[in-house]
């Protein structure tokens, strides 16, 4: 048996036979020919077939994941066809009578040559698709199946590290997990496993020897654990494991559909937080009831400069209308504290967790605030939208905030744009004076999400990114689980709805005090959305309610 | 011979997406387009070569335009930089 550490990236535990992912040769045969013109033809020929495998690859790019993802292999393709660069393959065959696989490699190293002296990365980085072409017409020429899984039965992929283009052709039918030497978390083998709910594994270095091909191998992608032929003892252990995940995934599926009700017939709403468009189809498979927080700080942090309103219109309608319907919660800009945006050009401050953050520099720069307001308004006519402000300490903050919102409604108006009138206005609770005065700011709103992480940051004056202060930050303190109780008790007296979207929504520990509370609504990351419907359906409020209030009261409950 | 001069504003400059349609366009006419950069020039059907001139955001390059149908064709390129580059 032997036992390989790497880092898991992706979950799960997967047994099969390990293949190692083909790719042409790196070394070709260099000879003279007798004959440039069938040499000539030769080369041709090779292009044509590399040409057309990358218009099938364009299109099977662009119906999985769009034109983006397209553009990169009708970039190989016109370099494949470029003159400049068959000129160069034709004066090696005729003039210096070179075989066509070393004309290419030749030509493909004098390309990437010149673009690798290039000061400007962006050209840098084409170097890589010259030889990514010049190898995919060599393969042509020397007849090796380009990124072909050639094995009858599904197994363990094994590569150093894949290139985009690689990930995009592999038959996924064929993979049982991957297992790679390089590569980071965020690789497009990382993505792509993660994407298709299969085990990865990478970092493993040069203890993966090509050896090992064709081997039973078990990895799991929880531990990072690669195990070759593994005794008895370890494969019952996995195998055991993988059947156990197999069994909590399939009963979580038959939660699909099941409401979020408790055993003696109490209902909470379970959404989900999300960071932009490409997240919705997690939400959705995941079976959340909407969106509680999509964070548009995204629009923000993806660009060189303020993103325009349509480019925020298109982002926020793109998501109201996949969800279809379902409510959508979208939290105005949020930066700040440890999220910095260059050209926002924010003076250094001495203590940014309390300085010109989130609404703030919202109601500071109302310009900013203007653009994104519109653009959220515009996007209200396609679905069910609410929107929330964050860090919000006072009620003027909020009565201004909302003047902006009328006059972007009454602008709106004027131009004949439409926009919902049902849009629902909510502020974040995540500073002590929200809580303090939530019986007040409950009348100039329709909810309440209490951001948890900064909640209990602040009320318990305590830095949540230093690490010597880990047992001083303390999500469960009674300060804050009494903080929640407070800000429900008055919500509730002014018919406001109260969600919880930091991570603590998700904690199942807790589930039982949200629930006693009266927490209207929980929003979680999309992967934790059917556990957590899971551990609601356990519980009979009616039985703990009483303990669990009595447990705030106590100044024994300190964890 | 039918000539222009243009100063990119495309933030990377003359890179692989909108050369390989330029290269596209111009096939479209018999005439023959050059890209013309202090020193340097090139036939710009030669993608590559193109691409290897390094044209940034802000430079300024000059467009040659040579054959019979040179007065359409001037138009039509004139008016793709505009657009796309």
């Amino acid at each position: 048996m032997i036992l390989i550490q790497g880092k898991g990236v992706s979950n799960g535990v997967a047994i099969g036979p390990l293949y190692y992912y083909q790719r042409a040769k790196a070394t070709i045969t260099r000879y003279q020919v007798e004959d440039p013109e069938a040499e000539w033809n030769r080369f041709k020929a090779a292009q044509g077939t590399a040409i057309e495998q990358l218009g099938e690859l364009a299109e099977k790019a662009r119906a999985e994941a769009g034109d983006e993802a397209a553009l990169l292999f009708e970039t190989h393709q016109m370099m494949a066809e470029d003159m400049e660069y068959e000129e160069a393959i034709q004066t090696a065959i005729q003039d210096e009578k070179l075989n066509a696989e070393a004309a290419v490699t030749d030509t493909a190293a004098q390309f990437a040559e010149m673009f690798a002296t290039m000061d400007d990365p962006y050209f840098q980085a084409r170097a890589a698709d010259v030889k990514d072409v010049s190898a995919r017409i060599i393969a042509a020429l020397t007849g090796v199946a380009q990124g072909g899984i050639n094995s009858p039965v599904p197994v363990i992929l094994a590569a150093d590290d894949l290139a985009p283009s690689e990930t995009v052709q592999l038959d996924k039918s064929k993979i049982l997990g991957f297992v790679t030497e390089g590569g980071s978390g965020s690789s497009h083998t990382a993505i792509l496993a993660r994407t298709m709910g299969i085990p990865a594994i990478i970092g493993v270095g040069d203890q993966l020897k090509p050896e090992y091909e064709g081997k039973e191998v078990i990895i799991d992608g929880g531990t990072g654990n690669v195990t070759i032929d593994a005794d008895e003892d370890a494969k019952a252990h996995l195998l055991k494991k993988m059947e156990e995940q197999k069994k909590m995934r399939e009963m979580l599926e038959q939660l699909k559909g099941l409401p979020n009700e408790t055993l003696d017939g109490q209902k909470i709403k379970v959404y989900c937080n999300i960071g932009g468009p490409d997240d919705v189809p997690a939400v959705l498979s995941n079976d959340a009831g909407g969106v509680g927080l999509f964070r548009s700080e995204f629009l923000y942090l993806n660009c060189d400069d303020f993103p325009s309103e349509d480019v925020q219109f298109e982002a926020y309608k793109k998501v109201l209308s996949d969800m279809d319907g379902r409510e959508v919660v979208i939290r105005t800009l949020d930066i700040g504290a440890d999220k910095q945006i260059a050209y926002f050009n924010m003076p250094k401050e001495e203590n940014p967790a309390l300085g010109n953050r989130a609404l703030r520099i919202c109601l500071n720069r109302p310009v900013i605030f203007h653009t994104q307001l519109r653009a959220l308004f515009r996007a209200s006519a396609f679905g069910k939208l609410g929107i929330m402000f964050p860090m919000v300490t006072s009620v003027w903050e909020v009565k201004e905030a909302k003047k902006m919102c009328d006059r972007v409604k009454d602008e709106l108006t004027k131009e004949g744009i439409p926009f919902s009138e049902d849009v629902e206005i909510g502020i974040m609770i995540e500073t002590p004076a929200a809580v303090l005065m939530s019986d007040r700011l409950a009348k100039e709103v329709d909810f309440f999400s209490c951001g948890t992480n900064d909640l209990t940051q602040y009320t318990l004056a305590c830095d949540r990114q230093n690490a010597d202060l880990g047992r001083f930050y303390n999500p469960h303190h009674p300060a804050v689980l009494r903080a929640l109780k407070m800000v429900c008790d008055n919500a509730h007296k002014n018919g406001v709805w109260v969600g919880i979207c930091g991570e603590l929504g998700a904690d199942l520990a807790l589930t039982e005090t949200f629930l006693s509370i009266g927490i209207d609504e929980l929003s979680v990351s999309p992967r934790s959305v059917l556990p957590l419907r899971q551990k609601i359906r356990e519980v009979n409020v009616s039985e703990v309610k009483e303990k669990v209030l009595a447990d705030l009261l106590s100044d024994e409950n300190t964890i | 011979m039918k000539s222009f001069e243009y100063t990119i504003t495309d933030p990377v400059g003359i890179h692989a997406r909108p050369a390989g349609v330029l290269v596209k366009e111009i096939k479209k006419y018999t005439s023959t387009v050059t890209v013309i950069k202090g020193e340097k020039s090139v036939n710009a059907l030669k993608l590559m070569a193109l691409m290897g001139m390094g044209i940034k955001q802000g430079d300024t390059v000059k467009v040659t335009i040579e054959g019979a149908d040179e007065d359409t064709a001037a138009a039509a390129i004139e008016e793709f930089f505009k657009a796309n580059l």
